[in-house]
């Protein structure tokens, strides 16, 4: 599965580029703030923040639009890359990602059901929906993995968790072709960050500082269980409390980010990736640093999806890719492996 | 042969005769078996006739073509790649057709009305096109120093995977709605335009590529060695790896091709396979080809029968039997 090739863990390298990953981050939050349809000065931006004048159109602009669209980016984009790390290093592969655990098919399956059956929900409405859905397709593919015969091998639960995913993704095509919301539904996915709001906001901070903080408690045991089940439990692991915790996590915080943000996907997978590479395989130091990359990535995302073809979005999981996917294969044509 | 291997290779070329034959007599416009018989020999009625050749036996022997050939392109990738995640879906094939299907019905809008005899023809030729294209790009990312390993292979094919599908969500979000259902219909899945012209272009492809891979098979169980010992069997590691490849993304890609986006069946008819006859891809392959066969017909006749006459794209049928199953079998098999 993994070739052990130069598995090793760089702490300083890890340091230092996260150290380096999170200023460049700020200054892109900045960037993301000044930048759009209505171009606001730097100085506006300070100013505005320093003292708040509710009767100046671009204050407003910058508190209620840009402002929560900044933090939103970077909070979904750190939540879905933790949870890609914490999937890659529990099951051992290097194609886990959140999706991979049912959430995402999750979510979507409720948000199919919502807009065939109970249109004209709130936007707060939709998104506790889509978090149950998230929640519902994670238990199905836990409790699949738990009810089988033999270990809870990580392959075991990667393979539950495709199956469901293409169970409940195969029921929702089937309820949006039927009812004809297909276009809606991808509208809604692929609306990315467009409109976000405090409250979304206030939801997603606290849970992703929670699925952090629960990712970073059992960091050190993830980096155990990457090099196998058998080692893990010869040094006697706890696997089964561990791979619960993990999923918690994982469940937090795709939850979180898919009901923001919709399946923005290919962070979950590529970033954990990238991280490896440069800082090597202790997840004590790949979870923050995949955090500060997968957030930088969003962020920047963002910014092009406003700047490409405005005053039209592009899909910000678009811009992701298209961002991201050149620099992946340069990575991965380098050959420095690990999980 | 195991006494378990002696029973699958007997029995599914059994239920597979049965469900073609069920499959024949059921449709919008059943026909008594009695009569599918009399039209076979020449003396039926000239709308059985119509029902049965033109419309109704194409489409089951695509399904059979197209269930066996994802079928082995997926045990081929699994077994290439040493992952069990390995499907065509997830090395971009997939997404490389379906980009190229969903581009073409962007710029000729206006044919999703009624797929006119051009889209019909047309649409498979622009989907091999893609596929052939992604697969020549995971290639060309994934070859360094003249070999390509099965992790790069992997990692490359899901960024060009991630790539392809950027493209086209944003083609689709610009396109009518009315063609949008149509994207999204093929992406799912489904045989469409089912007539004898495209079991004729798919026909040599399953034809020549089927045998290969099952005279190649001993090949992938020496792959799966790893490759310091594979070489140190006598194998030329890369020459092989290389052939089996080009064998799988040919079989994904013509399937693709004419059957739309159902890379799960690649995914999961090899499991079930391997979960009945064990791991030696000598077995494995023919037995993966019946379960695709098997299971991408079954599907057919369920979409045809039970939910006429909405139009449910195969893809979710396939999903919405094989996944169950393959669930039960994960749960109980160690």
């Amino acid at each position: 599965m993994t070739s052990h090739q130069e598995v090793k863990s760089r702490p300083i390298v890890g340091t230092i580029t996260g150290l380096v990953g999170l200023v460049i981050l700020l200054f892109s939050m900045a960037a993301s703030i000044s930048l759009g349809a209505a171009d606001i000065k730097l100085g506006t931006v300070w100013n505005s923040l320093l003292s708040f004048n509710p009767n100046e159109l671009q204050h407003q602009i910058i508190h209620e639009l840009r402002i929560p669209r900044a933090l939103a980016s970077a909070f979904v984009g750190a939540a879905l890359a933790v949870s890609g790390a914490i999937m890659q290093g529990m099951t051992r592969n290097p194609l886990a990602s959140p999706s991979i655990m049912g959430v995402s098919d999750g979510a979507a399956f409720a948000i199919a059901i919502v807009f065939a059956f109970i249109p004209g929900l709130s936007v707060l409405e939709i998104m506790s929906v889509s978090f149950l859905g998230a929640g519902l397709g994670a238990l199905l593919v836990f409790s699949i993995a738990f009810a089988a015969k033999g270990t809870l091998s990580p392959v075991k639960l990667a393979l539950a968790g495709v199956a469901v995913g293409a169970l409940l993704d195969s029921i929702s095509t089937g309820i949006a072709i039927h009812f004809n919301v297909a276009q809606d539904i991808s509208f809604w996915f692929a609306g990315g960050l467009t409109g976000v709001t405090w409250a979304q906001v206030q939801w997603l901070i606290p849970a992703f500082f929670i699925g952090l903080l629960l990712a970073l408690f059992i960091s050190r045991s993830i980096t155990i269980l990457s090099l196998g089940d058998e080692v893990a439990i010869g040094l006697g692991q706890q696997t089964i409390l561990i791979k619960t915790i993990a999923t918690i996590s994982v469940l937090l915080l795709t939850g979180a980010a898919v009901s923001v943000a919709g399946a923005v996907g290919f962070i979950g997978l590529i970033i954990p990736h990238v991280t490896r590479y440069i800082v090597g395989v202790d997840y004590r130091v790949v979870i923050p640093c995949s955090a500060i990359f997968g957030a930088l990535l969003l962020v920047v995302a963002d910014i092009g999806s406003r700047m490409v073809n405005p005053p039209f979005e592009t899909p910000v999981g678009a811009i992701t890719a298209l961002v991201g996917v050149p620099f992946f294969l340069y990575l991965a044509r380098q050959d420095r492996r690990g999980l | 042969m195991t006494k378990s291997q002696k029973i699958f290779f007997m029995l599914l070329p059994i239920l597979i005769l049965v469900t073609f034959l069920v499959s024949l007599n059921t449709g919008v416009i059943k026909i008594a078996p009695l009569d599918v018989l009399k039209t076979f020999i020449g003396y039926g009625t000239d709308q059985d006739e119509l029902v049965l050749f033109s419309f109704r036996l194409p489409r089951m022997v695509l399904a059979l073509l197209i269930g066996a050939g994802m079928a082995v392109a997926g045990a081929i990738l699994q077994g290439v790649t040493r992952n069990d995640l390995a499907d065509p879906g997830i090395i971009g094939i997939n997404a490389g057709a379906g980009f190229a299907v969903v581009l073409y019905l962007y710029l000729v809008s206006g044919n999703a009305i009624e797929p006119n005899a051009l889209t019909i023809y047309t649409m498979p030729i622009f989907a091999l096109v893609g596929a052939g294209l992604a697969a020549f790009l995971i290639y060309l990312f994934a070859m360094k120093g003249g070999v390509v390993t099965p992790s790069r292979l992997i990692l490359v094919g899901i960024g060009i995977a991630a790539l392809f599908g950027a493209c086209l969500i944003v083609i689709q979000l610009r396109m009518d709605p009315r063609d949008f259902m149509k994207a999204t219909v093929w992406l799912t899945g489904s045989i469409w335009g089912a007539n004898w012209t495209y079991v004729l272009s798919l026909l040599p492809w399953i034809v020549v590529l089927l045998p290969l891979a099952f005279y190649r098979a001993r090949y992938l169980n020496v792959l799966n060695l790893g490759d310091s010992l594979a070489t140190g069997l006598g194998t030329h590691v890369e020459k092989e790896r290389r052939l089996m490849l080009f064998i799988a993304v040919a079989l994904a890609g013509s399937s693709v091709s004419v059957g739309g986006g159902i890379s799960f069946l690649g995914l999961i008819a090899p499991h079930i396979a391997r979960k009945v006859v064990g791991p030696r891809h000598q077995f494995l392959l023919p037995a993966a080809a019946l379960t695709g066969a098997l299971l991408l017909l079954f599907s057919d006749y369920v979409s045809r029968v039970l939910i006429a006459p909405s139009s449910i794209p195969v893809g979710i049928v396939v999903a919405f039997l094989g996944a169950p199953y393959f669930i039960y079998l994960l749960i109980k098999t160690p």
